[in-house]
């Protein structure tokens, strides 16, 4: 096997097309797997990424040159052929296919496999070389569908307004915020948000995007506007002074890490729901066999188990990877929330 | 068709499974007074035999572990299918066995739910206890097929011990008091004691007219806070009554009916642990309660608790133990005299009278834990000084008016502990927690600098700030050898001043020394592993403060 892609310690580097992906130093050329900030960060020159995604890194990078593709699109880089494949982790997100010389090299970046409607199904696809996040890669990660979860949540709310409470939600604002708020379509209409929430949010609107306006939280906002009612918020309000105006409340986290009953008592939150953009450990195995890989890479999260795993079963030959990912949205595992989310007024 | 399955459900909920959803609400709610509520909720609805059980659950009193945690484990996985290896890296990563089991286990069908009431699975663990394996087996992993993955939880905690789940028994009390008609001081007397859950009815237990008299029970300890005002705040010195604060194990020693009986303040029968106590069923009166601490001395002189704890946890007590630490009771208080509770009568009252007990007979068994004369506040801030070479850990006020509460109570009493040892030292070793710290790498390990060389001495887990953990977490994960298993070594690079209560010699070390209650006391950024103490350090400090 060539190596097509590898790792240094400046990232994912393809030597043959001249390019990095996702990497975590500054480089000539980038390609991006999707907009958290431990996969796209600054001061590359140029970015290579999916339509959806650019607007994310505008956002959040500003003005650079981007470059865009579509799904499956083919674009050549030093005869290296790249193309771009639903992830299903957050908008835009893709995993990166990468043929060269007929070997056939797939980075995931990071994946979920259950449709949620608005970060593209999932596909995996064959090839020689996977290279995988681990994020969730122990057995007990075993999520329920996200219907479940969602009604869950549901329930929690009305909960909550019985005892005239309001809800407020906490989540990443890229990516998990526009899960749950697209899940609460339905059953709540107006939905208040934390600046950084409803900066991505309209941000995906302008983009196009048939998503539901959320109602930004002002120092103006009264606060009995707020009363019982549904808030979304980033990891970095919690605890702060911000909240006050909501009381009196209950708090939810909506994160994988909330399957373990002591992540949830560690944050001191009222509810944990493990809702997760990231794949659980039985979708990691059905990706792994479906892409019919016979080398898997295993990256951010639980690699040395998870690589061992699949060694001893047999499932392929792996090695662990390390790399910097996993500092953004909830692979972070952000124990107690040390990092600060980005600021209100980007 | 669906609705109507779910309605019948949620009308028919069986005892194990209102349980369950007690402890899932216990364990999340984050305010005492939800929690309260989900208890009188429960108190309110379940059934009795139940009930009797969940006090007794969460008063330590729960059935020997009927099966082992390799069993367990071994049929877990057999059931799902996976690596030895891979449930151990599980279980690191949760910080809880039971939880563990029931995460790995949360894929397998309910055939058929259960509907059994918890006192129904206390008293089959107690019943299958001496049952082959195979009958064991079956019953575990049959209950498995039935349960939702909260009730996996609860059951496997059931099995496997420690309930803890953050209500205090101040709560548990609290509740009860507000579903029935008693005082809370009343319950907590009643559910405390020598009682069993399979033979005692909810109404023997708590009601008003339970005739039962059980003569060993003892009366809920009261607790002081560690004073955190200036101490010349506290008023007229001679409204005060010092003591010695003794680093032992607090007790209560009962005669009443011709028998002795001594509980630890963790509501353990001690009896037969001390041996040396037999001799004052013969010499206290009748119907008498002290409060006292348990502790090794020789010529009335204590010992370091670490010779105490030579002893405990041993069946048999050997006769050079006898010799090496025998066992003294050093009163200080008297909560019922003659059969009469004395409780609520002052502090000098009480003491006349145990001074007047004591003074009746001798034994080197027990003896008066002497008052601290002094006239000033300043006065006794000197005393206070001179507290470790008396083997104590500094010094109780009490006022002299006070009458024995119950539990942990702020104003009467106050504990003036001397200021710990300190020293400084750098992190080798990390573990991951458990419970709320599951995942995190909160349990360190840490050495002194013998030329060279690093020799690690003490493991400590405490006194950092949530923020602080955290930090720490993402350096061990960032500056360590990738590693299976839950230990990694880490770059010896953060420096920690260790606080402790005493040190002794030990031969479990390398270094030499145990020390007795360590915990990090500040991380000292300020210092790199250069500055750190020695291991002459820490041997001058065994010289100066280890007594043994």
């Amino acid at each position: 096997m060539s190596n097509l892609v590898s790792f240094t310690d400046k990232g994912l580097y393809c030597e043959a097309g001249n390019f990095y992906i996702d990497p975590w130093q500054p480089v000539e050329r980038a390609v991006i797997t999707h907009g958290h900030s431990d996969h796209a960060r600054f001061g590359n020159k140029f970015y290579l990424c999916h339509q959806f995604t650019k607007p994310i890194l505008e956002l959040r990078l500003g003005p650079n040159n981007y470059q865009t593709a579509e799904w499956n699109e083919t674009i050549f880089m030093n005869g290296v052929k790249i193309s771009f494949h639903p992830a299903g982790h957050i908008i835009g997100s893709s995993q990166i296919t990468l043929e060269y010389q007929n070997e056939v090299w797939v980075i995931s970046g990071d994946y979920k496999t259950e449709d949620d409607g608005i970060s593209g199904k999932f596909e995996p696809i064959k090839c020689n070389v996977f290279i995988t996040e681990s994020t969730f890669g122990l057995p007990i990660y075993k999520w329920k569908p996200q219907q479940e979860i969602y009604n869950d949540i549901i329930n929690w709310i009305s909960k909550n307004k019985e005892n005239g409470k309001s809800s407020i939600l906490i989540a990443y604002s890229l990516g998990k915020s526009q899960r749950v708020l697209q899940a609460l379509k339905e059953t709540t209409e107006t939905i208040f948000a934390h600046g950084a929430i409803y900066n991505m949010q309209q941000n995906f609107i302008d983009a196009g995007w048939d998503l539901n306006p959320v109602v930004r939280i002002t120092p103006e906002t009264p606060k009995e506007l707020l009363k019982e009612t549904v808030v979304i918020a980033p990891p970095g309000a919690e605890g702060t002074s911000w909240m006050r105006k909501f009381y009196p409340y209950s708090i939810g986290v909506c994160s994988g890490w909330m399957q373990v009953r002591g992540n949830a008592r560690r944050r001191n939150v009222d509810a944990g729901f493990a809702l997760s953009d990231h794949a659980d450990w039985n979708s990691l195995l059905s990706t792994i066999h479906e892409t019919g890989a016979e080398k898997v890479f295993v990256t951010h999260g639980f690699q040395s188990a998870f690589s061992r795993y699949l060694n001893e079963k047999n499932i392929a030959i792996s090695d662990e990877v390390k790399t910097q990912f996993g500092d953004e949205d909830e692979e972070a595992n952000s124990p107690l929330e040390i990092k600060n989310e980005e600021p209100e007024n980007i | 068709m669906n609705d109507n399955v779910v309605i019948e459900k949620s009308n028919q909920i069986s005892g194990l499974q209102m349980f369950a959803e007690l402890v899932t609400e216990l364990s999340s709610s984050t305010k005492t007074n939800d929690k309260l509520q989900s208890l009188i909720d429960y108190f309110a609805t379940a059934p009795d035999a139940d009930k009797v059980w969940v006090i007794a659950l969460f008063s330590g009193r729960r059935p020997r572990r009927a099966v082992n945690l390799t069993l367990m484990r071994e049929w877990c996985i057999g059931l799902i299918q996976i690596p030895d290896w891979l449930f151990t890296e599980c279980h690191h990563t949760v910080g809880d066995f039971s939880e563990t089991l029931a995460l790995l286990l949360s894929e397998i069908k309910i055939q058929q739910h259960q509907d059994e009431d918890l006192s129904y699975y206390l008293e089959k663990f107690i019943s299958i206890e001496k049952e082959d394996e195979s009958i064991k087996k079956k019953f575990i992993v049959d209950s498995w097929q039935q349960m939702t993955p909260e009730e996996k939880f609860v059951f496997n905690k059931l099995i496997t011990g420690s309930f803890r789940i953050g209500v205090s028994q101040k709560t548990i009390v609290n509740a009860l008091a507000k579903v029935i008609d008693l005082s809370p001081s009343v319950i907590a007397h009643r559910i405390s004691g020598n009682w069993d859950p399979m033979t005692t009815s909810f109404n023997e237990l708590l009601s008003e007219t339970a005739s039962v008299t059980d003569f060993s029970k003892p009366y809920p300890f009261y607790l002081a806070y560690a004073i955190d005002d200036k101490v010349e705040n506290l008023g007229e010195p001679n409204l005060w009554q010092a003591e010695w604060k003794w680093d032992g194990i607090r007790g209560q020693m009962i005669k009443r009916n011709n028998e002795l009986f001594v509980w630890s303040r963790g509501e353990e029968l001690m009896t037969d642990k001390f041996p040396e106590y037999f001799i004052l069923k013969d010499l206290l009166p009748d119907g008498v309660v002290l409060d006292g601490e348990i502790i090794p001395a020789v010529d009335g002189k204590p010992l370091p608790f670490s010779v105490l704890q030579t002893r405990i946890g041993r069946k048999n007590i050997s006769k050079k133990q006898l010799q090496e630490a025998p066992i003294s009771f050093f009163a200080y208080d008297l909560l019922e005299y003659n059969y009469e509770d004395w409780r609520e009568k002052s502090l000098s009252e009480r003491r006349n009278k145990l001074e007047e007990i004591l003074f009746s007979f001798q034994n080197k068994s027990i003896q008066l834990s002497e008052k601290i004369n002094f006239d000033s506040w300043n006065e006794l801030a000197a005393t206070r000084k001179k507290s470790r070479d008396n083997n104590s850990e500094g010094i109780m006020l009490k006022r002299k008016d006070s009458v024995y509460k119950v539990g942990r109570k702020r104003g009467d009493w106050w504990k003036w502990k001397i200021d710990p040892l300190t020293i400084d030292c750098v992190m080798v070793y990390a573990a991951k927690g458990s419970g709320r710290r599951s995942n995190l790498y909160t349990d360190y390990t840490f050495a002194v600098k013998d030329g060279n060389e690093l020799i690690t001495f003490t493991k400590a887990y405490s006194g950092l700030t949530d923020k602080e953990f955290a930090e720490i977490d993402q350096f061990v994960k960032r500056n360590s050898l990738e590693k299976f298993g839950p230990v990694r070594t880490v770059k010896p690079e953060l420096v920690f001043e260790i606080a402790f209560e005493g040190i002794a010699t030990s031969n479990r070390h390398k270094s030499g020394v145990a020390l007795r209650f360590p915990r990090m006391n500040r991380w000292r950024k300020d210092k790199t592993v250069d500055e750190i103490n020695t291991l002459d350090d820490l041997k001058e400090m065994l010289r100066l403060y280890g007594k043994y």
